[in-house]
């Protein structure tokens, strides 16, 4: 019984770790394409069919390209940074659950790797360690801009985590349960939180997209100012992890909100297709549709960079200080409301 | 001052209102118009297939003409080097040896023809310049390459295949 658990725990892990890795690489290849799509261009579609074969070129790129350690640079912090950046980035991937129990071999398998009943502090937590490794490579470069993006990428990031953490406080309300488990079971068939907190998901869009450093927020990067950021003195493989780690922290919100807001793996007629397609395929093809819903996210997030132009850093601050967080505790305070009335009636 | 086109449109500096200064319409707004452009006729040329159709006055490499018998028209007389704005034209002459008829059009011809490529700013006074039409700069794209003394070229990239050659080439290639 013990070893059978080892080794379920072991494959789900090695699936979930090269799902991930796989839909980071073909992030780049997606990235490409969108922006092509968006600009009436056609992308990549050189290397193999449609260009798929894109990522792999580019990984092999990495590889061989010269490593570059900058001579006034803190060497070993110059190599922890990246190396904590993709750490930290997949950490997040053990929380979510991808799926209902799955019947295989006939063991009820569960579709998470960690079922923690504070999933969502867990994912707080290694969210807010991953600035570390934008301010360690950041700082260990020893240049100016590197210096002044690791700067922006910690100012940014502690702004919107508040108000980030606020539009959860209000979700929890809703949801009395921190267990991402709970959270995703409760939103059955077409019951999804966005129902409930509409300003709440948008509150926590726009941190999502923050925290990600992703365009309209990407002012860590900003190859316009900062010739890159905090990765402008890396090279081959540590930047391919930066932008390794860039696309997974896109993947792992993506599924946070999936989970959180977009009911995860539940789809209407779900109770329909489980009982046609037994306990083996049913909750699989709830596995396809948070995967769905995770690329459609992914797909936003690329939208969103090729339409809406950088924010300026005091207007980034204004609209964090300012306007997301007051907006934060207004849901708050609303919900709690609305919640007392109802439970009262 | 008043508009004589009409077509001036003066533009009020007013404060935001609530719709715009919460920003999500004009967002959407704009995300609307790139994503309809997702299912627009893409632009893109593929290259090394496809190439772009160059305009009727497009000035590319240049190229010393011959005449109707395949003799080179070009007599040196040093015009076009003298109009080149970017002094980019050097030649030396020679004077036609018995025999050589069938050869050169003229008593003189350039012994020596060369053309600096990273110099030539291809604005086409060298065409104008030329008395005898031996000179046009009707050539596709000069290539690039790794070293400068490669980029001058000589008579033997610059003057133009003999008609008996090029017809044997159409022959092979056809």
């Amino acid at each position: 019984m013990e070893v059978a658990f080892l080794i379920e725990k072991l494959v789900l892990v090695t699936v979930l770790f090269t799902l991930t890795l796989t839909i980071a690489a073909y992030s780049t290849w997606a990235e490409r394409k969108v922006a092509a799509w968006l600009q009436d261009r056609v992308g990549p579609n050189r290397a193999g069919i449609f260009g798929l074969l894109q990522p792999l070129a580019d990984g092999g790129k990495m590889f061989f390209k010269e490593e570059i350690i900058p001579s006034g640079a803190n060497k070993w912090l110059f190599i922890a940074g990246p190396s904590l950046a993709l750490l930290t980035s997949f950490l997040g991937v053990a929380v979510i659950p991808f799926g209902q129990d799955v019947e295989l071999f006939g063991r009820i398998v569960p579709m998470q790797i960690a079922d923690i009943n504070v999933g969502i502090l867990y994912i707080f937590g290694v969210v807010s360690l991953g600035v570390y490794g934008i301010m360690i490579g950041g700082w260990a470069s020893n240049n100016k801009y590197s210096l002044m993006g690791a700067i922006r990428g910690a100012s940014q990031n502690i702004s919107y985590e508040i108000a980030m953490g606020l539009s959860i406080i209000a979700l929890l309300l809703v949801t009395n349960s921190l267990s991402f488990k709970v959270i995703a079971e409760q939103q059955h068939g077409l019951n999804w939180n966005i129902i409930y907190q509409p300003l709440g998901f948008l509150i926590f869009l726009v941190c999502a997209f923050a925290e990600t450093n992703r365009v309209p927020f990407d002012l860590p990067e900003c190859e316009t100012e900062l010739i890159g950021g905090y990765n402008t003195e890396y090279s081959a493989f540590k930047m391919g992890a930066y932008m390794f780690a860039e696309y997974i922290n896109m993947f792992v919100s993506s599924a946070v909100m999936a989970t959180l807001y977009f009911g995860g793996y539940n789809y209407p007629g779900m109770d329909f297709v489980n009982e046609t397609l037994g306990a083996t395929w049913g909750p699989l093809v709830g596995v396809a549709v948070l995967f769905f819903k995770i690329i459609a996210f992914i797909f936003f997030f690329m939208w969103v960079r090729w339409t809406v132009p950088r924010f300026r850093y005091d207007q980034l601050m204004d609209l964090g200080w300012k306007v997301l967080i007051p907006l934060a505790i207004a849901n708050i305070v609303i919900t709690a409301i609305v919640i007392t009335v109802v439970d009262k009636l | 001052m008043e508009s004589l086109s009409g077509r001036k449109k003066v533009l009020e500096q007013k404060p935001m209102n609530f719709m715009e200064r919460i920003y999500l319409p004009a967002i959407f707004k704009g995300m609307a118009i790139t994503f309809m452009h997702m299912f627009k006729k893409k632009e893109t040329i593929h290259y090394p297939e496809q190439e772009r159709e160059f305009s009727e006055n497009w000035r590319g490499m240049h190229s010393l003409k011959r005449d109707e018998q395949g003799k080179e028209r070009c007599t040196a007389c040093g015009l076009c080097a003298l109009s080149c704005p970017a002094e980019a034209i050097t030649m030396i002459s020679a004077e036609r040896e018995k025999g050589e008829e069938h050869l050169y059009r003229e008593e003189k011809y350039a012994a020596v023809y060369e053309i600096n490529m990273l110099r030539c700013i291809f604005c086409g006074l060298c065409e104008e310049a030329c008395p005898k039409e031996a000179i046009y700069l009707d050539g596709p794209i000069v290539p690039a390459d790794f070293l400068r003394k490669d980029f001058i070229y000589g008579k033997d990239k610059l003057v133009e295949m003999p008609i008996n050659e090029l017809e044997a080439l159409k022959a092979v290639t056809h």
